[in-house]
């Protein structure tokens, strides 16, 4: 059921993970709303696309909850779990096709594993998908012969076909040409408009993110520097947004003794 | 669940209500098919859905596929925003022939 309000449909609460002994997301809370778009930003290593990894489920937590629909994750049955997953569309950053699959295939292999609707209707239902993401005519492809905004696509069509109520994406745009990357950006709001869905992007394209954003999620290192809406993320005063903004990197201090320490380690004679 | 269906003018009318999504589709199918092997005539009124899904458009566009097919007439009434916004999506609100209600499809003819 797609129904937009403004409950929210994923919340998480003071989220630690670790790997090792390192830990990767610390105290990490946000909520997305129903029908928003929620734009998860941040540098390399920033811990963005880990952090979707446990939205999704694909790791055990550490600390802290995941609840999505209201439901913690952790505590769901794996009947419950397969239920929830039917709400849920993802488009990997590869793409993730079966590549011994044709593109029609790969579409309609969530409809397969979940539904046991007829023939036809799966086959209406993957072509109605391919159609929005205009690769009407292409199911016959394998995913070899594809570019890579088409293999996003075909992704994307996979993801929408079983109807989700939330999407997400990891760095949709990353790889594609600018003029690709503008088509996708409009075809997540098209979807969004249509479906009533609620949608996670993770990227760290700043172009994409202010297009799409209702609201943005700043990650750095690890713990969120800033929720807000495009326009506050926009005028942070905050250094390392100014930073992520301007795509400059923050010098770290320099310890002297132990930076010649590291070039001149077993270099020097005496 | 079963959607009602109303003989009224010569045309079988399928009245979708509700949510239409992958629970209850096969239902819409079932019923929208065993109207074109009855009727001439079937449109299906869905003034009073309030969601539907890709299964269930696709239900709707497989009615299409057989009337077409079998020379029947098929069509669309009262269509809602939300399955408006969805059959837009697709751009199939270009294929279906879609009318404000049967008075207007009596009126302004097929």
């Amino acid at each position: 059921m797609n129904v937009e309000t403004t409950q929210p449909v994923i919340t998480v609460n003071n989220l630690v993970t670790y790997y090792g002994d390192q830990k990767i997301l610390d105290d990490v809370s946000l909520t997305v709303n129903a029908g928003e778009i929620m734009v998860i930003m941040g540098g390399s290593g920033s811990g963005k696309s880990t952090l979707l990894r446990y939205l999704l489920g694909l790791h055990s937590i550490d600390g802290g909850e995941i609840c999505l629909f209201g439901k913690d994750i952790s505590r769901l049955s794996t009947r419950e779990w397969m239920e929830m997953r039917k709400k849920i569309g993802v488009s990997f950053q590869g793409g993730a096709l079966f590549n011994s699959m044709n593109v029609g295939e790969n579409v309609r292999m969530p409809l397969r594993e979940h539904t046991q609707l007829d023939e036809n209707t799966m086959k209406i239902m993957s072509r109605m998908k391919l159609e929005v993401v205009n690769l009407a005519g292409y199911e016959h492809l394998m995913p070899a012969q594809l570019s890579g905004g088409m293999v996003k696509r075909a992704a994307l069509a996979r993801a929408i076909v079983m109807d989700p109520s939330i999407l997400f994406f990891d760095e949709p745009s990353a790889g594609l040409d600018p003029v690709v990357a503008a088509d996708l950006d409009n075809l997540i709001l098209r979807i969004r408009e249509a479906m009533k869905v609620s949608i996670v992007v993770v990227t760290h394209e700043l172009d994409s993110a202010f297009k799409i954003a209702d609201r943005i999620t700043v990650l750095d290192r690890g713990r969120i520097l800033m929720v807000g809406t495009v326009d506050e993320v926009r005028h942070s005063d905050n250094p390392r947004i100014r930073n992520l903004l301007t795509r400059t990197s923050e010098d770290e201090p320099v310890d002297a003794d132990e930076y010649l320490q590291r070039l001149t380690e077993g270099a020097m004679r005496n | 669940m079963t959607f009602p269906v109303e003989d009224k003018q010569g045309f079988s009318v399928v009245i979708l209500n509700g949510e239409v999504d992958l629970n209850n589709s096969p239902d819409a199918r079932k019923v929208i098919l065993t109207c074109l092997k009855k009727m001439k005539h079937v449109m299906v009124d869905l003034s009073n859905v309030e969601y539907i899904d890709s299964s269930g458009v696709a239900s709707l566009v497989e009615g299409f596929q057989y009337a077409r097919t079998n020379n029947l007439e098929f069509g669309l009434i009262g269509v809602s925003e939300a399955a408006m916004s969805v059959l837009r999506l697709a751009r199939l609100d270009q294929v279906f022939k879609i009318y404000a209600s049967l008075e207007d499809r009596l009126e302004n003819g097929s």
